[in-house]
């Protein structure tokens, strides 16, 4: 990271929701994140279900408040301006969703999906929809299909669409929510390729949210890992996946399935006990998996940790960098040497 | 049976759905074999036709016209009738699915579930079916049986309730085991539990296993053989280790070469694979893939011409066969 000022900036971000059932604890979704994102670059958010990293991108573009903490974009405080304050914030601030075809309404042509955000901005329509036949050739599609409907397109198709609309308005921070994941494995690299050429072209910001260590691997700049809520380890995206410090980071690392037998057999895998559940019930027992709702105190990662020991469970470990002026944090009592 | 360990051999497997748009034909002659103790993964993507060929070997697809030989064992399935099959799903075959909430009922405890399961098949008491229950959910790693057999499917988290759908699978004692995209749902660090259970357990009964996926990681993980699918068809099957070291059909290797890899640190942009996957409403009359294949770019008008006017057969050498008019076995394009 540069020392000019960073685009966006995320201080102690939390977001509580309250519990399902009138009994049930508040759910602690995002509990104390904080990253920057320059103008330019792509920061990768990795982590399991449940980690908090879609409440993080929706707190960012302001699809939510948070309950405490601050983001702040180009020099000023968000988090919490009123939705018609943030009008004229939403040109800069956009978001690609993971399914591209419950994100597009399918009553609506192309053309009137696309120019949607620039109406709201108080463009004339005619002058909208000739940007949408624009932005329908920047990202690979024909302009001459602009009032087709979505259900004609394939899901890839589909997605360049959605990154159409999201491009609008001349963004310069992308929220992209898991956005090749629900397409076929013969898509996504068309559209990661496409996310790729667009940020050199229009030189981009992307918070990149996925669950698929591969491609983060591919797109981003830098990365940090959740877990239940809080970020476990962040730094360049070389370090963290050559030698990463955290014990979650190097579990999740070592799970990924390598597409070639070889590597699969040589490979030494880190194990985890039990899974990071979701449910509201508290941790009956050794080996059971913590929740957002009830977390245990100490390391979130203690009850599933190969290396836990005593202070896991009292202390709560707090991110930092792993030597003095290193870009590289983690949030561990014993983290592996880099 | 041809070989002595041979369990289960398909040919010719069509399977043909009536749509208000005219027939689909979502799988088309299909063949493969499996044998005990070892592992065929079924690669494809959506629409591939891979999930339909699993429901068609269990004899699960009512309303679609399924022609071919599924041989089970040494015995013919299809055409049999419905209560001879209900006797072979669960003692000779079973399946588990991607969303294990789902195929599990929501009233009931996943004890009696797994009970009930086994009393069908084996007439066997309450009192013995119940304890084969609490036995077959400690076989598949979840802790304190006894007491979880008693709670409901939503208590446990995916990765456990995958585990109970393995239970209650594997509690007849199958010899066939189909596994239809069983990780596609769960997080990493739990897909790689998951995985290792089914293989321990394959290890241990000498099982048949049917891994489909669409994750060719997940393949080379588990797999001893592959099958690799497009629109409905085989296109590609082959040892694990051939497949992926000198895949000879132009599909799998553009999928190989497209693939984002952890073990891969270079920067250059992916090498995508254009257009979409084909739609089975409209079938081309030559190779599905033609439109999308990277070898046919530039390539001359007769060999276009094959390839989009002539359906490629999935042929070559016995161990590798190819469905592709112009195939690549030792680095060489035939």
């Amino acid at each position: 990271m540069t020392s000019a000022e960073p685009l966006l900036s995320v201080r102690d971000l939390r977001m509580t929701f309250p519990g399902r059932r009138r009994a049930a604890a508040p759910v602690r979704a995002v509990d104390g994140v904080t990253f920057d994102v320059a103008a330019g670059e792509t920061l990768g958010l990795v982590g399991e279900s449940g980690c908090g990293k879609s409440t993080t991108g929706r707190l960012i573009v302001r699809l939510l408040e948070p309950t405490a903490g601050s983001v702040t974009y180009d020099g000023r405080d968000i988090s919490h301006l009123s939705q018609r304050a943030l009008k004229p914030l939403r040109k800069d601030l956009q978001m690609v969703f993971q399914d591209p075809h419950s994100s597009l309404n399918p009553r609506q042509t192309v053309a009137r999906i696309i120019a949607d955000p620039l109406l709201v901005q108080g463009t004339p329509a005619a002058q909208a929809r000739t940007r949408a036949a624009e932005l329908m050739e920047l990202v690979g599609l024909t302009p001459e299909h602009l009032d087709r409907y979505p259900h004609e397109f394939s899901g890839g198709q589909a997605q360049r669409i959605g990154i159409a609309r999201a491009l609008a308005t001349g963004p310069r921070l992308v929220v992209a929510d898991e956005p090749v994941s629900a397409l076929d494995v013969s898509v996504q690299a068309q559209v990661v390729n496409l996310m790729e050429r667009l940020q050199h072209e229009l030189g981009l910001a992307y918070l990149f949210i996925a669950h698929d260590l591969s491609v983060v691997k591919r797109v981003c700049d830098r990365v940090a890992v959740m877990y239940l809520g809080r970020i476990v380890e962040t730094g360049p995206k070389e370090q963290v996946y050559a030698a990463p410090a955290h014990p979650y980071t190097r579990a999740l690392l070592s799970a990924v399935p390598v597409p070639d037998p070889a590597v699969e057999r040589a490979r030494e895998r880190v194990s985890l006990l039990g899974e990071p559940s979701q449910s509201s019930r508290p941790p009956a027992r050794r080996g059971d998996p913590g929740s957002p709702a009830v977390r245990p105190p100490g390391c979130a990662l203690r009850p599933r940790c190969p290396k836990a020991q005593g202070i896991c469970r009292t202390d709560t470990p707090v991110l930092r960098a792993v030597e003095p002026g290193a870009a590289r944090q983690v949030a561990c009592h014993f983290p592996e040497a880099a | 049976m041809n070989a002595p360990d041979t369990l289960l051999r398909v040919q010719d497997l069509t399977v043909t759905f009536a749509t208000p748009r005219g027939p689909v034909r979502a799988v088309d002659g299909l063949g493969f074999a499996v044998r005990r103790g070892e592992t065929l993964g079924i690669v494809g993507e959506s629409g591939s036709g891979k999930s339909v060929t699993s429901l068609a070997v269990m004899g699960l697809h009512t309303g679609a016209s399924v022609s071919g030989s599924v041989m089970l064992d040494g015995r013919e399935l299809t055409g049999l009738a419905e209560r001879e099959l209900n006797r072979l799903r669960g003692r000779k075959m079973a399946m588990i699915f991607q969303d294990p909430l789902s195929s599990l009922h929501p009233y009931y405890t996943v004890g009696e579930q797994i009970a009930e399961h086994h009393r069908v098949h084996y007439g066997s008491g309450r009192r013995a079916a119940r304890a084969r229950a609490v036995e077959a959910l400690a076989e598949v790693g979840i802790p304190e049986p006894r007491r979880r057999a008693r709670d409901h499917p939503h208590q446990f988290s995916g990765g456990m309730r995958q585990r109970v759908m393995i239970a209650m699978a594997l509690a007849c004692e199958p010899d066939l085991l189909i596994a239809d995209e069983p990780t596609t749902a769960l997080d990493v660090t739990v897909q790689a539990q998951i995985l290792e259970l089914i293989a321990r357990i394959q290890e241990e009964r000498q099982l048949a296993v049917i891994m489909i996926t669409h994750d060719l990681g997940v393949v080379a993980r588990v797999a001893h053989e592959v099958l690799v699918m497009y629109g409905g068809r085989a296109v590609e099957r082959a040892d694990v280790d051939t497949l992926f070291a000198a895949p000879a059909h132009p599909y799998t290797r553009a999928l190989l070469d497209s693939l984002p890899r952890l073990d891969d640190d270079g920067d250059e942009p992916l090498r995508a694979i254009t257009g979409s996957p084909p739609s089975l409403l409209t079938p081309a009359p030559g190779c599905a893939f033609a439109p999308r294949c990277s070898q046919l770019a530039g390539a001359a008008a007769e060999k276009w011409a094959r390839c989009e006017s002539e359906r490629p057969l999935l042929d070559g050498p016995a161990g590798h066969p190819a469905a592709c008019h112009f195939p690549t076995y030792e680095g060489v394009i035939s």
